[in-house]
């Protein structure tokens, strides 16, 4: 069984006046079959941590461990990461002029899988897995991310997550600028991976909107820098009625 | 109006905006107007059949200041040697006339004089001229392919490409081999006529080659050219557009990959001296390694009498490793409010972190990432080109020369 293990994780970007610390020492365990809510206010780190696991080049690892299944996850390029099972949902998906979603899917299935799936089975599958998803054919042979709504966006990242099948996926805000119908739809498709019980989800969020969607097993409250505290899906009832006030001092929504 | 100028460090830029009413004192070489008059600031003052009108350049002029002058092998200053011909080799499809002619044939020259030393002193020193004419409405379907082989010495060349009222014609240059080549070419476009044209510059190691691609519009006439420039040691195209009738369209696109000690420079001239004509500029370059050099120039003049034009040009440059310096100088120059458009953009950088970060999140490997963005940079330029195995053939080029840096 696949695991994520995050161990006293220290992270720090560079900043004007040298090196700033945003994370302070994470603590995480996440397993294949399991959903963890990560749910902090605004500047608490929670996408650094998202990033972090990543691979981005902005953020420092300063001290601690990640990772996955016991290989050392940090000493692993960006690429190398996602091969081994880890994807990262973004919450701002970058363009890419020129490149087809159709080549950059097939490209990015082909580099996951080890070897190019078979043309016919595959367009089958891409086809199939948009309409669940319900995105028009014809996006397939837009450039990636280049004049997509907010929410075909986040479309775009959930049909690479079903047909890439990584072991741990991380989804940082995946709920933001989604209205309602493009909420419920992005929604099911993170259920219907979640359903193949194969898959390991860690849910990065400011609101607890999209909990009502996928419903997490594990609660974590995340405050500066790290998890303040753990509970189950309670916690999230909690922090819906009280907002983050009670581990920041400030009043904050949740 | 609109514009726009993100400039790059090597970037500079201008808009220049005269007022109405002011006298028509910009008067451009090539446009068949005399050497007596006034001509504008950016181009050189003479235009003329005769190299001996043009004085040495040394490097100092403005359209000189860019291009290693050391590295011509005499093409500039009459010092060239080893004269021999190029082989020119011509293939058309069925109603296409293709003619071989002497110098004072009709129709070569129509287009305008040459506007600088290397171009007079080709259209001084051609043997004989090649003319490709597509009658009044013909539209073969097929292109017209000129192949320019060069053999190891210095040559001189003039073609003559005239495409008739009505007419539809696709003409790809090829230019490959080992030379130090300068030529002029012409493309007449006439009336309602629609002409595109690809020119490929893959010389080998070693070559040099400059060259003056002038179209001269009639009325409602389309003119799309793609210039594709890979291989050769100094390769400088100046293409230029002028028009002698309402209506024009042209388009100029262009892709460009400079490695290392390569020269690669596009100057453009488009000069909009009759009302309501379109003109689209479009140049991507990319450069790798130390010492690997390329200039664009894109200079667009609307003059008092082009009320009605709609004019934009763009050029971007990917900078692949350290080491390499892409100069990138619009200038427009416009001396009517009377205009449905114009503006300009001209951005150099490096690979964008944020889109290798993206594609290696999914699993893509770092060079691979890099070969896609690159391909996707140039797709769009290949793609106006409209012949899928040339398109193909050029893409799997642009791929080669990538993977010697990544």
């Amino acid at each position: 069984m696949a695991t994520l293990e995050i161990r006293d994780l220290h992270v720090s970007v560079e900043a004007e006046n040298g090196p700033r610390e945003i994370l302070r020492g994470v603590d995480l365990t996440v397993k294949q079959g399991e959903t963890h809510a990560i749910m902090g206010p605004n500047g608490s780190g929670k996408s650094t941590l998202a990033y972090s696991i990543a691979g981005h080049p902005k953020y420092t690892v300063t001290g601690g461990t990640v990772t996955l299944d016991g290989e050392d996850v940090l000493s692993m390029s960006v690429d190398e990461r996602a091969r081994a099972g880890l994807f990262l949902a973004m919450q701002y998906p970058v363009e890419v002029a020129g490149v087809s979603v159709s080549n950059f899917l097939r490209t990015a299935a082909t580099a996951v899988r080890g070897e190019a799936p078979k043309l016919r089975l595959w367009v089958k599958e891409v086809k199939e897995a948009m309409e669940r998803l319900q995105m028009d054919p014809s996006f397939a042979e837009r450039n990636v991310n280049e004049g997509f709504s907010g929410g075909e966006k986040k479309r775009h990242e959930i049909l690479q997550l079903e047909l890439l099948k990584p072991k741990i996926a991380v989804l940082d805000e995946t709920d933001s600028g989604l209205d309602v119908d493009a909420l419920r739809i992005v929604s099911e498709g993170v259920n219907r991976v979640r359903d193949t019980g194969e898959i390991g989800t860690l849910l990065i969020t400011h609101y607890t909107r999209i909990l009502r969607y996928i419903k997490p097993d594990h609660v974590h409250v995340f405050a500066g820098g790290k998890i303040v505290e753990s509970g189950g899906p309670e916690l999230a009832d909690k922090l819906e009625a009280e907002g983050y006030e009670a581990y920041t001092g400030v009043k904050e929504t949740a | 109006m609109a514009s726009a100028n993100n400039s790059g460090s090597t970037t500079a830029g201008s808009i220049a905006v005269r007022e109405a009413g002011a006298p028509d004192e910009l008067a451009g070489p090539g446009t068949g107007r005399m050497v007596s008059q006034p001509a504008d600031a950016r181009q050189v003052a003479v235009a003329s059949y005769d190299v001996a009108d043009f004085p040495v350049p040394n490097g100092r002029e403005e359209d000189w200041r860019f291009t290693p002058l050391d590295r011509l092998r005499g093409l500039h200053d009459g010092t060239f040697g080893n004269v021999g011909e190029a082989a020119v080799e011509v293939e058309a499809p069925a109603g296409v006339v293709v003619e071989t002619v002497g110098r004072d044939d009709a129709r070569v020259g129509k287009a305008g004089a040459p506007v600088d030393r290397v171009a007079a002193q080709a259209y001084s020193a051609f043997e004989k001229a090649t003319v490709v004419t597509f009658p009044k409405e013909l539209a073969p379907g097929e292109p017209v392919v000129v192949r320019t082989r060069g053999t190891g010495t210095t040559g001189f060349g003039h073609l003559t490409v005239s495409v008739e009222a009505f007419a539809e014609a696709v003409v790809v240059l090829e230019h490959t081999g080992k030379a130090v080549y300068a030529d002029n070419v012409e493309f007449l476009v006439a009336d309602g006529a629609r002409l595109t044209v690809i020119s490929v510059q893959d010389w080998e190691d070693g070559s040099v080659h400059l060259a003056h691609q002038v179209a001269r519009l009639g009325r409602d006439a389309t003119f799309k050219s793609v210039a594709v420039t890979l291989g050769g040691d100094v390769v400088r195209l100046f293409p230029r557009v002028v028009y002698d009738a309402p209506g024009g369209d042209a388009s100029l696109y262009g892709v460009y990959f400079a490695d290392s000690g390569q020269h690669l420079e596009h100057r453009l001239f488009v000069d909009h001296d009759v009302p309501r004509c379109r003109s689209l500029v479009t140049y991507k370059g990319a450069l790798q390694g130390a010492e690997a050099r390329t200039v664009w120039i894109g200079d667009v003049l609307i003059r008092a009498a082009a009320e009605g034009t709609d004019t934009y040009e763009l050029n971007r440059n990917l900078l692949l490793t350290d080491g390499a310096r892409a100069d990138s100088v619009p200038n427009l120059e416009i001396e009517t409010g009377e205009i449905a458009g114009a503006g300009h953009a001209s951005a150099t950088g490096r690979f964008d972190d944020e889109q290798l970060f993206y594609l290696q999140a999914r699993g893509i490997p770092a060079d691979e990432a890099r070969r896609l963005v690159v391909r996707g940079f140039f797709a769009e330029v290949i793609a106006q080109i409209g012949l899928p195995e040339l398109q193909e053939r050029l893409m799997a080029r642009i791929e080669a020369e990538l993977e010697a840096s990544v």
